[in-house]
């Protein structure tokens, strides 16, 4: 067909029936995404988050697996062995200095392990009890907001799910606790811990090792600190079961039960994953500050927060003692603030309109 | 089971549905949304429910499904009054409910497959995995929809594709009875017909009874065997579909029928649109006697005195007025 500049005529090659080829272009199926998905896929988009996260996991795999094969015990102290006086040249070394056997070592052409943060005034490996003392803390965070989780989760979905005079009462249980002063009740616990017998009964367990203080803090958790988690997921569920999904699923006879498990907890998951992740770090930073305060594990367990109040008597001549543990902790509350707040934007995102 | 087919399906006797409203610090007023609502349904019939917004039409549905605990009054179904917990559970197992917004009333969180097959798990209606896959699937092609659409989530479907997946979820215990809360008002007019359509054939299909509660006068014109108009809580008018819309009785009706839209020009300038006065009255300060009242052109001092009686003026078609006479 001869072409004009200005032609009506229609081009009838463009009028041709679609081939199955370019039916199948047109069909636009994209692979199905689910809610958790999304979410990492967003999670992995922030970079501050993303780091957060690798710093989380290096720091547990380390408090892991160090003390596996590290050569020196948390509780031992070098100088010491047995038949033998006290060797004092142990206590309080440098970091990377040696005791007086061990140069002997050294000279006779040995290799022996370096004290990469030297040693404490008792002549303890000071890395090996920084690792440790990073394993209580980071034990204590993540079952800490275990326990405010499951209690938190529970007391809120259904005072939200039942509401009315349930809904009532509870949340009066809750304004009562929320006026509770919790550091009193911790130091009022475990006075009161320590003087029931229950030393007796956890003999022989873990739970001896971490000792009675970190126990009375754990029930202080549970006791108290599940309430913020409890109001937010009750808030959550009021606005949720307003929902004519829920009311589909009454309408086709489910349990209770059934509605909170399938419909009311999937919806509000983000928030919850999201509160815990903050928690955490709010657990560590109270067990470090009660262990500052001498509340804390038992000795010779250390925890970040014991080291660095132990630090504080040699602050002039061995200010890297308590700086070492200040920075743990720092680093560790940091990246879990920072990889919670990623959470929040990944996985909430009406948060962020 | 009583098969005698006189019986109807469902029958409703002076139902009353009450909220209490609080007003004020400790005062609370019932707020009457169905008030004294009495009908029958028979099988394999569908009975539209009109009325304006806030009348009570979706109470009423949700109150049959014991959604909301009725403040009084009676539901028979097949002859048995539905009273007990048991009976209400059973009950579940025949009457299902398609919900208005197809946009909340499927989970986000559930692919498809779950979300039509719940009632399956709630009632225990199966015991494989793979007859559940099977039931799910054969309910998919009753309502249009492929099967690879089982894996995914309500949200990449459009309005028309959800409210199919909530019929799909509505149809999963082999129901007998459906109410139908607004199906179709959300959705846009083409999808409407097909949605319609599909309820029809279902119908036929599986000879199914409906209510079908809708505002759009045209769609439960087309789609009912007899139609019932609610007003504030009341229903002043019951008749079957055709006499209703050619010769409405109750004035309230007459208003309703005249604001139809005609498709044909001169028709419609011919017909002369009733205009109502006023608002519809709060259900919290219900005018006493008649509801319509304070609205009606032919009001009179009787009206405020009593309410009138409910009653059948011919065959099936009833009305509650004092004045019907006079009017017509």
């Amino acid at each position: 067909m001869r072409k004009f500049p200005i032609n009506m005529h229609l081009n009838v090659d463009s009028f041709l029936p679609a081939s199955d080829a370019e039916k199948e272009y047109m069909v636009q199926m994209r692979p199905s995404t689910t809610f958790f998905r999304d979410g990492v896929k967003r999670l992995l988009k922030n970079k501050i988050a993303t780091i957060s996260f690798i710093m989380i996991i290096i720091i547990t795999l380390a408090c892991i697996l160090i003390p596996l094969f590290w050569p020196y015990k948390y509780d031992k102290q070098l100088g010491i062995s047995l038949g033998k006086p006290v060797d004092p040249t142990y206590a309080n070394l440098r970091p990377f200095e040696y005791g007086e056997t061990e140069q002997a070592k050294i000279a006779a052409g040995e290799t022996v392990f370096p004290h990469i943060f030297g040693t404490d005034s008792a002549g303890r490996d000071y890395f090996i009890r920084v690792v440790y003392g990073t394993r209580i803390s980071l034990l204590v965070g993540f079952f800490a907001s275990l326990i405010v989780l499951v209690i938190g989760m529970t007391v809120g979905s259904i005072a939200g799910y039942c509401g009315g005079k349930v809904d009532i009462v509870i949340m009066r249980i809750v304004d009562i606790i929320y006026s509770l002063p919790d550091m009193l009740m911790v130091i009022l616990l475990s006075a009161a811990l320590n003087n029931s017998g229950l030393d007796k009964l956890i003999q022989g367990t873990v739970l001896e090792k971490i000792g009675l203080n970190i126990l009375s803090l754990f029930i202080v958790f549970g006791l108290l600190y599940w309430v913020s988690m409890s109001r937010l997921i009750r808030g959550q569920i009021l606005s949720l079961r307003e929902q004519e999904y829920v009311l589909a699923a009454r309408a086709c006879g489910a349990k209770p039960g059934r509605i909170i498990k399938k419909h009311l907890m999937p919806n509000c998951i983000g928030v919850v994953i999201i509160s815990t992740a903050l928690q955490i770090p709010s657990a560590i930073f109270t067990e470090s500050y009660l262990s500052f305060l001498g509340l804390g594990v038992n000795a010779p367990m250390p925890s970040l927060g014991s080291l660095a109040s132990d630090a504080l008597n040699g602050i002039h001549s061995y200010s890297y003692r308590l700086i070492i543990p200040a920075v743990v902790i720092s680093l560790i509350v940091l990246s879990l603030n920072l990889f919670g707040d990623g959470l929040r934007d990944a996985f909430d995102p009406k948060l962020n309109k | 089971m009583n098969n005698n087919e006189n019986t109807p399906l469902l029958e409703v006797k002076n139902l009353k549905q009450y909220f209490d409203i609080n007003v004020g610090v400790f005062k609370s007023k019932p707020l009457k949304a169905v008030d004294d609502v009495s009908f029958y349904i028979n099988k394999k019939e569908t009975l539209g429910l009109v009325g304006e917004s806030g009348c009570g039409k979706t109470t009423v549905g949700r109150t049959i499904l014991n959604l909301y605990k009725p403040t009084a009054g009676e539901i028979w179904y097949n002859g048995k009054q539905i009273k007990t917990k048991a009976d209400i559970n059973e009950f579940r197992k025949k009457a299902t409910m398609v919900f208005q917004d197809p946009y909340s009333s499927l989970n986000p969180r559930m692919t498809v497959a779950d979300i039509i097959g719940e009632p399956l798990d709630v009632h225990n209606l199966y015991s494989t995995k793979e007859e559940r896959r099977e039931r799910i699937l054969e309910l998919m092609d009753y309502v249009g929809l492929n099967s690879e659409h089982a894996s995914r989530y309500a949200h990449e479907f459009s309005g028309g594709q959800r409210q199919r997946i909530g019929i799909a979820r509505a149809l999963a215990v082999n129901p007998e009875f459906i109410v139908c809360d607004e199906p179709v008002s959300a959705l846009d007019v083409s999808i409407q017909a097909q949605v319609i359509n599909m309820f029809d054939e279902l119908q036929d299909k599986l000879g199914l009874t409906y209510l079908f509660i809708a505002h759009n006068l045209l769609v439960v014109r087309h789609i009912s065997d007899r139609i019932a108009v609610m007003y504030l809580g009341k229903i002043v008018e019951l008749a079957d579909a055709e006499e209703i819309y050619s010769r409405p009785l109750h004035p309230y009706s007459k208003a309703l029928m005249s604001a139809v839209p005609v498709p044909d020009p001169q028709v419609a300038r011919a017909n002369k649109r009733i205009m109502l006065s006023g608002d519809i009255p709060s259900p919290l300060n219900a005018p006493s006697g008649c509801p319509f009242r304070t609205r009606c052109p032919h009001a009179t001092e009787q009206c405020a005195m009593e309410t009138p009686e409910f009653k059948e003026i011919s065959k099936g078609h009833f009305v509650a007025c004092h004045n019907i006479d006079k009017i017509n």
